[in-house]
Formats: C-alpha cells, sequence, structure tokens
C-alpha cells in the first residue's frame, strides 16, 4: 500500500513533481560543478606549486643573497685580479658556470635538516648559470676588475654573450628536487652511479632548440657533457635548461660545499609546520618557504578563479541551495494543505499520524531523490563545461629569488656591471606558469550530492509532515462535510 | 453501544463562545437504527465526531462498549476508530489516487492484515455492495451511487460495531439514494450493525428506527424501534 499510494501520488501531482525536483537538482547540479571547479582550482594550484617546487617537496629552504654571494665569476680577463691583461684584437671565448648572485648554504646543512623529527627527506640542489662570452678584444680596450661580466672596454665592443641554466641534482634522493615532476622523454635519467661523470639531462624545450638529443655532447663551463636524457616538465616555466650531478656541478662552480637550494619532505601534510619550525631554529640564518607561503604569493587569473570559486561560487550554490530547499518545503506544505480532506479520511479510518507522515516523508524523499539524480547529471554537465570552455589560466609568483628557486636572471652584459647585476636580475625574477582549469567531480562530490538530495527531502517532507499531523481528525472532518 | 452523560462541547469563535452541545444524554443500543435531524448548525455533526472518537467533549461521559472514550489517549482513540467504527461521508471521501479495492483495502491498512488477506477482504466486501467487477477502477471512473457503495465496503470491511454515516445520500440523485439506503437497510439488518445516521432528508431518516431532533445543542429521541431488527 505504501509504495503504490506514493507512486499514484506522485503522478497525480507530477508536473509539481518535477518542478520542485528541477529544484532540487539545479541547486545539487551548482553544488557539483562548484566543488568541480574548486578541486580543479586546487588541482591546478597544486599544479603550479609542483612545478616550483617539484613533487613531493613539502618545504625548501633558501638563503637571503648577500653581496658577492653565488660563487666567484672570473672570465679570467685579468684586470686587476687574475689572468693577464689581454691584448687588442685578440679572441676569445670564455664560459662560466656563476651562481648569479642566489644565497648559499652549506652542504651539510642537508644533512642536518635530514636528521629532524619529521623530515622523511631532503636534497640539495644548486642552481647555476653557464654565462658564455666570446668575441675580439678592441683596440684601446681594458678589462674590467674581477668578476666582471664583460672584460672588455668602453666603447664599442663585439662581444656575443649567451647563457643557459644548469641546477646540479642530488643523485641520492631523485623523488625529491627540480627533476621529480619531469617526465623522461627520451633516453634514461640519472642513477646514483653518475654522480661524479659528466652527464646531463636536458630540458625538452632546450634539447630542440639546440639540437640536442641522447647521446649528444655539449659543453658546461668549457666541460664536455654527454646528453643521457631528455625531459619534459610538465608544467612551468621555472625548469633549467640543463641538470648536471650536484658534485659536478658545485665542481665546475668552484662551490665545493654549496646549495642555494635544499628541498625538504615532511612525514606528513600535518607535519609541514612542524617541520619548518624546526629548519628555521637549526637554521636561523636560512629562509624556510612552506608551499602555503609560496601559494599566497600565487597571483594571476589562477588566483583570481580560485577567489570566484572559492568565494562566489560556493555562495551562490549555497543560496541557490536553499532556496530550493524552501520553494520544496512550501510546495510540500502546500499539497499536504490541498489533502486535508484525505488525511482526514485516512485519520478517522484509524490511520495513526506517524503512517502518515511517512507517507508524506515518502513522498518527499523520493522527490528529492529524483532531483538528486537529475542534480549529479547536471553537475557533471557543469564540469565538463567548466573544463571545456575555461580558458587557461596563469600563476604568477612575486617571490624573490630565496622563496622560489631556479631561473636565474641573464647576464650582465658586455661593458655592463659585474655580478651584482646576477644578483638583482635574480631577485626581481617572477615565475609565471600556465595551467588548463580541470573540473574533475569526485566520489566524495557525487555522495554529497547524494545527502543534500535526502536532507532536501527531509527538510520538505518534515514540513509538510508536521502539518499533516497537526490536523485534528475533527477539524478534517469538518472540512469534509 | 453508547450511553452520553451530560456532554457539552464548546467552541471559541473569535471572542466568542459556541455551544455546539449543550448536555447531551442519549443511549443508543446495540443493533439500534438511529437517524439524526434538525437545523443546520445545531450540533449533529459535532455529535457525530464525539461518537466517532474524532473529538472530545469539553465535559461530560461518552461511553462505548463499556470504556470512556473521554479516558483514552489519542493513539487509543484512533485504535477505537480503527477496530470499531465505520464511517460513511457525504462527499464519499475516496482517496483519488487509489482504485475501489485499494481504497477498501485502507481501512484494513491499521489493522496490520497481510496483503493477500487485505485484497481477499476488500474483493468480498465490494461483491457485497455489488461492486465486485469494479475493483480495479478509480473513484474518477465510477459513478456517486457506485462511489458511495465503495465507501460503504470500506465502512464495513473490517466488520465494525458501529456504522456513522454523516448525510450518505447529500449528493445522490432520487433513485441512487433510494438504492443506498436500501443497501444500507439490508446491511444493517444481515450485521446486525448499530448505525447512526445524520441526514437533512425526512424520507431516508424515516427508514430508521428512531428519530432524533437536533436542536440548539441538545437532542430529544423519538420512541422505540417501530420495527425490530429480527
Amino acid at each position: 500500500m505504501f509504495i503504490t499510494y506514493l507512486r499514484r501520488e506522485l503522478r497525480r501531482r507530477m508536473r509539481q513533481a518535477i518542478f520542485i525536483a528541477l529544484g532540487l537538482a539545479l541547486g545539487i547540479g551548482l553544488v557539483i560543478t562548484v566543488t568541480a571547479a574548486s578541486a580543479g582550482v586546487s588541482s591546478s594550484q597544486g599544479t603550479v606549486l609542483h612545478s616550483l617546487y617539484g613533487v613531493g617537496t613539502d618545504v625548501t629552504v633558501t638563503q637571503t643573497p648577500t653581496a658577492g654571494s653565488g660563487g666567484p665569476t672570473r672570465f679570467g680577463f685579468g684586470g686587476g685580479n687574475s689572468g693577464s691583461k689581454p691584448s687588442a684584437g685578440t679572441s676569445f671565448s670564455r664560459s662560466v658556470l656563476t651562481g648569479g648572485g642566489l644565497g648559499t648554504l652549506p652542504s651539510s646543512d642537508v644533512a642536518t635538516v635530514s636528521g629532524l623529527k619529521n623530515v622523511s627527506a631532503a636534497a640539495g640542489a644548486l642552481t647555476l648559470t653557464d654565462l658564455k662570452l666570446s668575441g675580439t678584444i678592441n683596440a684601446g680596450g681594458s678589462g674590467t676588475g674581477a668578476g666582471g661580466a664583460a672584460g672588455a672596454s668602453g666603447g664599442r665592443s663585439n662581444i656575443k654573450s649567451s647563457s643557459f641554466t644548469v641546477t646540479g641534482v642530488d643523485l641520492s634522493n631523485g623523488a625529491l628536487g627540480p627533476l621529480s615532476s619531469g617526465t623522461v622523454t627520451s633516453g634514461h635519467n640519472f642513477s646514483s652511479a653518475d654522480s661524479t661523470s659528466n652527464v646531463a639531462v636536458v630540458d625538452a624545450n632546450y634539447a630542440k632548440a639546440q639540437n640536442l638529443k641522447s647521446g649528444s655532447t655539449f659543453k658546461v663551463a668549457g666541460t664536455k657533457f654527454t646528453v643521457i636524457g631528455i625531459v619534459s616538465v610538465a608544467q612551468g616555466s621555472t625548469s633549467a635548461d640543463v641538470y648536471i650531478p650536484l658534485a659536478r656541478a658545485q665542481a665546475l662552480a668552484s662551490m665545493k660545499n654549496d646549495v642555494n637550494t635544499i628541498y625538504v619532505s615532511a612525514a606528513s601534510a600535518a607535519d609541514i609546520s612542524s617541520v619548518s619550525s624546526a629548519i628555521s631554529g637549526a637554521l636561523p640564518k636560512a629562509t624556510v618557504t612552506t608551499s602555503s607561503d609560496l601559494a599566497s604569493e600565487v597571483t594571476g587569473s589562477l588566483s583570481s578563479a580560485s577567489s570566484l570559486a572559492n568565494n562566489l561560487g560556493k555562495w551562490l550554490a549555497v543560496a541557490v541551495l536553499v532556496a530550493a530547499f524552501g520553494l520544496a518545503s512550501l510546495l510540500t506544505v502546500s499539497a499536504v494543505s490541498r489533502r486535508v480532506r484525505e488525511f482526514g479520511t485516512l485519520k478517522a479510518l484509524g490511520w495513526r499520524n506517524r503512517r502518515i507522515l511517512s507517507q508524506i516523508m515518502g513522498e518527499a524523499l523520493a522527490i528529492g531523490l529524483i532531483g538528486g539524480v537529475a542534480g549529479v547529471a547536471l553537475g557533471f554537465g557543469g564540469a565538463a563545461l567548466v573544463q571545456a570552455l575555461a580558458p587557461p589560466l596563469t600563476a604568477t609568483t612575486q617571490a624573490s629569488s630565496a622563496a622560489a628557486p631556479g631561473g636565474a636572471g641573464g647576464p650582465g652584459g658586455p661593458g655592463g656591471p659585474g655580478g651584482g647585476g646576477f644578483a638583482r636580475a635574480a631577485q626581481s625574477a617572477g615565475h609565471t606558469v600556465s595551467v588548463h582549469l580541470t573540473a574533475p567531480v569526485t566520489l566524495g562530490a557525487v555522495l554529497l550530492a547524494v545527502l543534500l538530495a535526502l536532507a532536501g527531502g527531509l527538510v520538505a517532507g518534515s514540513f509538510g509532515g508536521w502539518r499533516a499531523v497537526r490536523l485534528r481528525p475533527a477539524a478534517a472532518l469538518a472540512r469534509v462535510v | 453501544m453508547y450511553e452520553l452523560k451530560g456532554v457539552t462541547r464548546d467552541y471559541q469563535k473569535g471572542r466568542q463562545t459556541v455551544h455546539a452541545l449543550d448536555g447531551v444524554d442519549l443511549v443508543i443500543e446495540d443493533g439500534d437504527w438511529l437517524a439524526i435531524q434538525g437545523p443546520t448548525g445545531h450540533g449533529k455533526s459535532t455529535l457525530l465526531q464525539i461518537l466517532g472518537a474524532l473529538d472530545r467533549p469539553t465535559s461530560g461521559t461518552v461511553l462505548f462498549g463499556g470504556r470512556d472514550l473521554t479516558r483514552l489517549r489519542e493513539s487509543q482513540l484512533t485504535r477505537v476508530r480503527a477496530t470499531s467504527i465505520g464511517f460513511i461521508f457525504q462527499s464519499f471521501n475516496l482517496i483519488p489516487t487509489l482504485s475501489a479495492q485499494e481504497n477498501v483495502e485502507t481501512a484494513l491498512v491499521p489493522l496490520g492484515v497481510a496483503r493477500a488477506e487485505r485484497e481477499e477482504r476488500a474483493l468480498r466486501a465490494l461483491a457485497d455492495v455489488s461492486l465486485a467487477d469494479r475493483g480495479r477502477h478509480l473513484p474518477s471512473e465510477l459513478s456517486g451511487g457506485q462511489q458511495q457503495r465503495v465507501a460503504i465496503a470500506r465502512a464495513l470491511v473490517k466488520q465494525p460495531a458501529v456504522l456513522l454515516a454523516d448525510e450518505p445520500t447529500g449528493n445522490l440523485d432520487e433513485g441512487t439514494r433510494d438504492e443506498i439506503m436500501t443497501l444500507l437497510e439490508d446491511l444493517w439488518k444481515q450485521l446486525r450493525l448499530t448505525l447512526v445516521m445524520v441526514s437533512h432528508d425526512s424520507i431516508v431518516a424515516a427508514r430508521a428506527q428512531r428519530i432524533g431532533l437536533m436542536e440548539n445543542g441538545r437532542i430529544t429521541v423519538g420512541a422505540r424501534p417501530t420495527h425490530p431488527i429480527s
């Protein structure tokens, strides 16, 4: 009798039932779409952070650069410190590996951090710039002082410069660091046996530009390296052009015991804060940055999308859902009011309040479930639409080099300033990442939808049922007559 | 069956108190057929509601089968209605979305009767009112007379001790009215029902054993039965 009565009643007021179900579906669909968009934005933010950090990194440790930091930059032109003064007409070609003014930390700090509580792993990296100058010394020129990027004189010069970024990676912990988010598309990645070898993994874009492939050779700071693999980093412009073993980078840059970034992985997400504090305690002069610190510095359309999804989107979904619940309740109460005579008759026949209430709740829950199913479908559709129509989003960090490792600035240029130019360029560098927004509908979102649908039905049924239960049989019977 | 003593029922209408029943004393024996007549607004329906345990008197006692209905809880009154009292209404009051058979079954739902037995008893009740072939029809597919027959079947399927009818022929034409009243009379005799009926129609009321006249909340009942049941 329960199911028969329920089914027949819903069929009798099908239009109203559909109207209520659609209202609920709209609210639930919006909640799912907004939840999916928020998840997509969070995922994109994670992608951005991964591209800046590498996968698995929760904390980075860097050092604020001081004057003269980042290792020596000597081109061997003399000018008071080293080498002999070149004579006019001399052709030259020099290549150096320089730290670019980034602050450095002793390698021993990696072990210090690694030994802290709740740190599951730590790896050091040394981000450098290979700067090559070549050309001819003009007549009447003189070299500049040591550390000068250009040993040429003032006046006209025919010095050419080129550079590429080199990152020395810690091969003892491949799961952390700048290479961790990359995918080797050709050849293979480093093995631990390569730590003192002149081998390199090259970024796919740089390899294409320089016509490098697995087996090719090229020079880093004048030393020949063999390409063993080509790597594609998923997102971001913060990848280096070339990756070599850390020990080789330190040796070539004469920064034997230095790193300029320590990547740290915490035991769990809950430990990040305590790990960050412990590192600050162990290395008081270092700059400790967590992923949430970096996230707060991200600007750009991704940041706007995040605000939109989390603020406007969320409140819009809540408002529509509340309206849908309210409408469902009003219409259910209205339907019960029109059935006063019917319920009065059932009470006269001996039906208990709880039996009548269960009938009303059952009808409301059935409508709620129909709305929920439709809402899930709408939610999937909305999420697909977001994914299809959303433009690529950008995320930019205005962080200093201390917070965003990698990507040192360009050279000072011929005739320009000395090594300090690198530091200034590095400090003002921002990192822009482009990501495509996804909107994944998770099982959690679907379950939320079902719960919302049931809640909608319960709320509507409760209002209607309360109305029915309050009816005095005599009052209902009096209406009958 | 019923013994009412000093029953009053007052309602508040704005600032005024309406005395719908004003000290009703009434005895209805088992197997009686009492018709209640009187002008509109003088308490006929209120009295029927009190008899049907649908309402509580403001004062007085209502003994039904030896139990004082005024002392029972709401759930107990619901139980009394479910097991012992059948109702017939002027507007039939069938559930519009249920078929004739299903409407009859609604009277058996509170009794917890199993589905198969419920269906069987409903069909038999419909057969008793000559509607066995209309079991699957919705109320909208039945004539007024047929709908009232279904209502009678619904009222009687649980074999109640008393049948309360509020203007049972009020919405029917003359021919159908006589048909229904003949059916009621036959059932009253066969089943030895106690039947209390409210009716404006003197021709209908005249069929009863006794006639009670409601005026200003008080009832005056006529002489003892003019035609015995047996």
